[in-house]
């Protein structure tokens, strides 16, 4: 559905992605992992087109047959790719309603608007009893569902999802992702930014790990999860131990 | 007497905030101040001019076809000198309108001369009608009451209705957002521009009903206005409204007390805001939550 091959993006002098290809199948939850500055959220920033006109530098995306590396952002959404952005970033003035319809702003069926609507607030109950309030004063929890809502509403084919559980209580994250699951099986396929790494693994269908601008694994999420270098460096469980019997200096990660 | 000159002032203080309007409207979507909003307001007031000196059309259909102008000049300055700014910062859009300004003004005096003239506008300020014992109205006022209302009133409902209005403050509120909701961006600018010029060319043809037109004439209403919109806090369009209000009366009732004064009472007020309260009187702003 999604083809990805071989895109360098630069931040002026700065190359962010070192060339990264990857594939999305019809239907798929994949995920997109690694800490900090791999490059996860530029990766999809590159796909939207966010970042500077002349970016990705080299390489081709191509969305259902068609390339998309040269669109604008705008035309982008119309073919059926959706975004929510890292930080939520709804319109704080507006109110939830006004965000939603915000959302379906590419559209021009009434009907089939006021159906998705309800269809996301039976999603998210809680922002039915909150649609005349200003999205600014909704909470953190809140506001992250409000973005996914108003990313529904263009009736995406993919829904791209920039770390939907950061600042979430463990208890909302679960939520949230029992969400994203429950949307995937209607049919959405799911490109999912995740730093919490054991929560993505656990819903995910395939996985791909990133550092520094480069993808280095790719496999099952079953696969990944026994790795010994992801169980280290993601996971935090295996802590090796010395002969002495106390930790020894942390481990280099190995992957190149 | 007194209620003479607030009344009076209130008409002039709603044209103030009239033009204010203008300038918040850009304001808003992009935290760039036009210093070019004068002098569109300027050259539309001429293409009035010109289109009732030289074609004697009414004046009902001169004013619509102004206003017409006056759209296509606001996109097209939009379109033409700031979209193509690279990497734009706020200062440099703002030196971009003032590049625009000078431009404009040079334009205005090389078709139609430095010499002032007398704007034929259809409402009078010498024509008055009593609307209570010992209190006086010109035309000029309310026609400037009834059409800063009927401006208002649309702009509260476009902005709070009309798709396009909610995709201009959510555009307003959060560029990469309103990107990725699929709103053409550049478009909203545009269009944000059109409708300001809109609005400032109806302030500036009330303006040169007053005084007289010349390609200098907006210079000391803008300063005005701007004031006033910044006495309101520039992000509020009622309050930009309030603002010019209370700066119309303050400005009369000053003025008829200290005529050598009256000039530059406005300055006065701007600093004396910007020191102590630099958001304005009536703002409101979002903080980020994180």
């Amino acid at each position: 559905m999604l083809s990805v091959k071989n895109i360098e993006t630069w931040y002026d002098l700065i190359r962010a992605l070192h060339g990264i290809s990857f594939e999305i199948k019809e239907g798929a939850i994949v995920a997109l992992l690694g800490s900090n500055g791999a490059g996860k959220s530029t990766t999809l920033k590159t796909i939207m087109r966010l970042l500077d006109d002349d970016q990705p530098e080299k390489g081709t995306i191509e969305f259902m047959g068609r390339r998309i590396d040269r669109l604008d952002t705008e035309e982008i959404v119309r073919m059926g790719i959706s975004y929510v952005p890292e930080g939520r970033e709804v319109f704080p003035e507006l109110t939830v309603m006004e965000n939603i319809l915000m959302g379906a702003y590419t559209r021009r069926d009434r009907k089939g608007v006021q159906e998705d609507i309800e269809t996301v607030f039976g999603h998210f109950p809680i922002l039915k009893q909150r649609a005349g309030q200003q999205a600014g004063h909704l909470s953190g929890g809140e506001q992250q569902m409000l973005a996914i809502g108003r990313a529904l509403m263009s009736r995406p084919k993919l829904l791209m999802l920039d770390e939907p559980s950061l600042g979430l209580s463990p208890l909302l994250t679960r939520e949230i992702f029992s969400i994203i699951r429950d949307i995937n099986e209607r049919g959405v396929t799911i490109l999912l930014v995740e730093q919490n790494v054991n929560m993505a693994l656990k819903y995910s269908t395939f996985a791909y790990l990133m550092e520094n601008g480069r993808i280095v694994r790719a496999d099952k999420p079953e696969v990944l999860r026994e790795d010994e270098d992801v169980k280290e460096f993601y996971l935090g469980v295996a802590t090796e131990q010395s002969v002495k019997g106390y930790k020894r200096y942390r481990r280099k990660v190995r992957f190149r | 007497m007194i209620e003479q000159l607030v009344v009076e002032g209130l008409a002039i203080g709603a044209c103030y905030g009239l033009f204010g309007i203008a300038v918040a409207i850009i304001y808003k979507t992009s935290e760039v101040v036009n210093f070019a909003q004068g002098e569109m307001g300027m050259v539309a007031t001429f293409v009035a001019f010109h289109i009732l000196t030289v074609y004697h059309v009414p004046f009902w259909l001169a004013f619509v076809l102004t206003l017409l102008f006056a759209a296509a000049l606001g996109a097209l300055i939009q379109t033409c000198f700031l979209r193509p700014a690279k990497d734009p910062t706020v200062l440099g859009l703002i030196i971009i309108t003032l590049g625009a300004e000078m431009l404009l003004m040079g334009l205005a005096g090389w078709k139609w001369g430095a010499e002032q003239k007398d704007f034929p506008f259809i409402l009078s300020v010498q024509k008055t009608r009593e609307i209570a014992p010992g209190l006086e109205l010109n035309e000029w006022s309310m026609g400037v009451f009834v059409l800063s209302a009927v401006i208002m009133l649309i702009l509260f409902l476009f902005f709070r209705y009309s798709r396009l209005g909610i995709a201009m403050r959510a555009t307003q509120q959060n560029v990469n957002a309103a990107k990725v909701m699929g709103i053409k961006v550049e478009r909203v600018f545009a269009i944000t521009w059109a409708m300001s010029s809109v609005i400032g060319a109806v302030a500036a043809m009330f303006f040169a009903a007053r005084s007289v037109l010349d390609p200098n004439f907006m210079m000391e209403p803008f300063m005005r206005a701007f004031a006033a919109a910044v006495l309101g806090g520039l992000t509020s369009i009622p309050g930009v409204v309030a603002g010019g209000l209370i700066m119309g009366i303050v400005e009369n009732v000053f003025g008829y007390r200290w005529p050598e004064w009256k000039p530059i009472v406005a300055f006065v007020v701007i600093v004396l805001i910007l020191t102590l309260k630099p958001s304005g009187l009536f703002a409101k702003h979002f903080v980020k939550k994180v």
